[in-house]
């Protein structure tokens, strides 16, 4: 039987912030490769809500959103090309609410997904196994959904092609990971002629700044099951601050480091079913919203290989 | 491996999605101005508050032939032999006209102060000083009702400096410096029109001076584009030093007039105070009808409370209340009022991609030039191929905008006067796609402004008629689908602009420019 590799990385970093796009997967940021022709699938539920946000670099609350909070619907797959060559998708429905004022909440299909993932080195090291892995992305937006409504669009439009780099440590039972990501956006069409940023500018088109992010995940990793304490940070390379109490826009500044607690775990036999979950909170930005959420899903894995081998449980680490 | 290529040309396909992020903005793309006329005899123009295009006195320039003349034809020639790219930018981005550049800085001005100030700690609200605009909350917040009244004191102060302008043209005709010197470059299209007094400069002139007044905050920005305007004329080799500073002088000489006027047109006064906010509260329950309050938490004094009483430029007080202002809005205890109110809450349920697209592209709120910027930005593309002259430029542009501040004050009388609250207020299931303005419903300011400003660019433009009238009705429309105005905000507020556009025309066509 394949082995279930499902890591949430729960991103759907709309929701900690007003609108940071970024990949959405189970394993897109995680060390784990799907073996040789199985292919992984599975719904996943998010929930996360902020009641203070960072206008610039102060924090405030809006007595006019009150606590805005998303919900997501996420379709996810991860399909093994070879053991060191995964391909995977995902595809979130959002739906974003304000508690205060009258602002109406926006729903809908958000950015559809791609990542092509590479294990292009794996040897042991001293007691343990390292392993470089490297992943591009590729996201555009599903549906013509609008971002020109912060807090409460679904999305920031961009299509957008990101390059991670990342380093996977094992030994025995315990395993440390660590990616830096590159994300190049597109610029955005919003539904005005004029827009002002820090000047005016006579366009439809918004230009959007690049973005880096890091990421951090150290824990317990054996036999199908994960659990790991997860830390990362999303830096946007230019964008402006929000000015006093002006609202969002997409091409602001968003930055924000996190936190949080991330789990896998086989419940069925021969491990072709896990639930996956994990609770992320912010402890430091900039033009977004200091949110808290989890994200809870089921994942199934099939064998599509052409013939059926034997199961087996062998982990590659 | 096959496969492999696959993926990366997928990539290389994504990255040229992704590749080019430098900006097309359609006003740097504006050509050089080269008017189909020089519109010689607009001297003659009547003007807005100029009692003459005497009024102010331009004394005769030197003869070409002086010293004091060629050595202002060496200074372009000295600033030509060292012509540097971003020089040669400044001069491209002026040629494109100076009435639509100062227009434009205007407009980014306003989108710059068009924020709310933000609640005191015991939820009161500072309001912004002029005497002390760097402070928090910073002078002035540029809301639609304060952007009309800026828009409009600016366009017709330009105007009426340029028809003095184009009266001392015509009367000492120097010719322009590459006129007179055929060693002068011209970097910008040649003209007939006589270079003294430059109206570049009569234009930075009035500028620098009214925005003291709407924008005192801004001086630093403003005096650096004055400077680089005057500049950009020299190095052209439109103007020599002379006919600037002879524009200039006029400029910031007719300016004092609007000036003086803006300071008594309680304007200053129009933020009311918390006996008149209760007092009109008072008199909307003392009707029988349901007063507006405010949305907002903590509650806000609706916006400008008696700009309904400032000074309108196009018909008097009386005028306005026999003749435009609207009729009053539906009972809120109305069977009609119950109708409107059920639309709205239909579009607030049920609206299309492209209502909303509707709702966003007039929305013109927070951090916008607001919807009489809107309107000039409209104006401008469309007179931009027009080819007008600049005094034909500010004439059309001091009507347009003379008829937005009406607007603007024939809506907010309405507003007080009738005090009529918002659908959401009414049924709190309502929710928006655009922020809520903080003032009552009747009538629709969007409305308001757009039956004006089609009404009067009908006019200008007649050909483009139909489509300013289609316009109109989208921008009124737009605030149904938001769900923040119902449907007889949009209609009543449509008709009273229309009439207030109706005066502009009356003007337009005794003004000697037609």
């Amino acid at each position: 039987m394949k082995r279930l590799l499902i890591n949430n990385k729960i991103l759907f970093l709309f929701a900690f912030s007003f609108m940071i796009n970024s990949a959405k997967s189970q394993t897109d940021i995680d060390g784990i490769m799907m073996e040789k022709n199985a292919f992984c699938v599975g719904p996943l539920y998010g929930h996360s809500s902020w009641k203070n946000y960072w206008e610039g670099t102060l924090k405030r609350e809006n007595l006019n959103l009150g606590t805005v909070s998303s919900s997501m619907f996420n379709i996810m797959g991860n399909y093994g090309i070879t053991n060191k060559l995964n391909v995977m998708f995902g595809l979130p429905y959002i739906k974003t609410k304000a508690s205060a004022g009258q602002l109406k909440g926006l729903k809908g299909l958000q950015d559809l997904s791609f990542w092509v993932k590479w294990k292009a080195y794996s040897k042991k090291m001293g007691s343990g196994r390292l392993s470089v892995i490297g992943i591009a992305g590729f996201s555009l937006p599903a549906s013509d959904y609008t971002a020109d409504f912060l807090p409460m669009s679904i999305g920031l439009e961009s299509k957008n092609l990101s390059l991670r780099g990342m380093a996977d440590y094992q030994m025995d039972k315990w395993f440390a990971t660590a990616s830096a990501t590159y994300v190049r956006r597109s610029n955005i069409e919003i539904d005005r002629t004029a827009y002002y940023t820090t000047e005016m500018h006579y366009t439809n088109e918004v230009k959007m700044p690049d973005a880096a992010s890091f990421n951090v995940r150290v824990g317990y990793r054996n036999n199908g099951i994960v659990a790991e304490a997860v830390a990362d940070n999303w830096t946007t390379l230019g964008g402006f601050d929000i000015t006093r109490n002006n609202m969002p826009f997409a091409s602001n500044k968003m930055n924000a480091t996190r936190v949080g607690f991330n789990f896998k775990y086989p419940i069925m036999f021969h491990r072709q079913l896990a639930i996956v979950g994990n609770v992320m909170t912010t402890v430091a930005g900039r033009n977004v919203g200091q949110s808290t959420g989890f994200n809870a899903g089921i994942f199934y894995v099939l064998d599509l290989s052409p013939k059926k081998k034997s199961d087996s449980d062998k982990t590659k680490k | 491996m096959k496969k492999l290529y696959i993926v990366l040309s997928v990539f290389t396909i994504a990255i040229s999605y992704s590749c080019s992020k430098e900006l097309t903005e359609t006003n740097l793309e504006f050509p050089a101005l080269q008017p189909a006329s020089t519109d010689i005899n607009a001297g003659i123009w009547k003007p807005v508050l100029l009692t003459g295009p005497t009024e102010f006195t331009v004394a005769a320039p030197a003869a070409t032939s002086t010293p004091d003349y060629i050595a202002q034809i060496n200074e372009i020639k000295s600033f030509q032999s060292t012509l540097t790219s971003q020089e040669k930018n400044t001069v491209k981005y002026w040629s494109a006209g100076a009435v639509l550049r100062w227009n434009e800085i205007m407009r980014e001005l306003v989108a710059k102060h068009n924020i709310p100030p933000y609640q005191n700690p015991d939820g009161t609200y500072p309001i912004p000083s002029a005497a002390n605009p760097l402070a928090y909350p910073q002078f002035p917040f540029a809301n639609p009702p304060y952007a009309a009244r800026a828009y409009a004191y600016a366009s017709a102060a330009m105007y009426d400096a340029l028809v003095a302008a184009w009266y001392y043209k015509k009367l000492y005709n120097r010719l322009a410096p590459y006129k007179v010197d055929a060693t002068v470059t011209s970097l910008i299209p040649q003209s007939d029109l006589p270079s003294y007094p430059s109206e570049d400069a009569t234009v930075a002139g009035v500028m620098a001076e009214v925005l003291k007044l709407l924008f005192p905050g801004d001086q630093e920005f403003i005096q650096l584009k004055a400077e680089e305007h005057k500049r950009s004329r020299i190095i052209a080799g439109a103007n020599v030093r002379s006919d600037i500073e002879a524009g200039e002088a006029l400029g910031k000489s007719v300016a004092q007039k609007f000036v003086t006027r803006a300071r008594g047109d309680r304007a200053g006064a129009a933020v009311g105070n918390q006996t008149i906010w209760t007092q009109i509260e008072n008199d909307c329950i003392a009707r029988g009808e349901t007063p507006w309050i405010s949305q907002e938490s903590p509650k806000r004094p609706g916006m400008l409370v008696l700009f309904g009483r400032v000074k309108t430029w196009l018909f008097d007080s009386l005028t306005m209340v026999t003749t435009i202002r609207p009729v009053p809005p539906p009972s809120t205890s109305s069977q009609q009022f119950k109708d409107e109110l059920a639309e709205v809450y239909d579009f607030s349920k049920n609206l299309t991609r492209e209502q909303l697209h509707i709702a966003h592209f007039w929305a013109d709120g927070l951090s916008t030039y607001t919807p009489p910027g809107h309107w000039n930005a409209i104006a401008a593309e469309d007179f931009v191929k027009q080819n007008f002259s600049e005094v034909r430029w500010a004439r059309n542009l001091a009507l347009l905008n003379m008829s937005l501040m009406d607007a603007a004050i024939v809506c907010w009388d309405a507003k007080y006067l009738y005090f009529n609250p918002r659908p959401s207020q009414m049924d709190s299931r309502i929710k928006t796609v655009t922020g809520l303005p903080n003032f009552p419903s009747y009538t629709s300011g969007h409305s308001t402004f757009s039956g004006a400003a089609a009404t009067i660019l009908s006019h200008i433009i007649p050909s483009r008629a139909a489509a300013y009238a289609d316009m109109a009705k989208e921008a009124s429309l737009s605030r149904l689908y938001g769900a923040i105005h119902y449907r007889s905000d949009c209609e009543k507020g449509l008709i009273a602009g229309n009439k207030v556009g109706d005066y502009a025309i009356q003007r337009a066509r005794t003004d000697g420019a037609e």
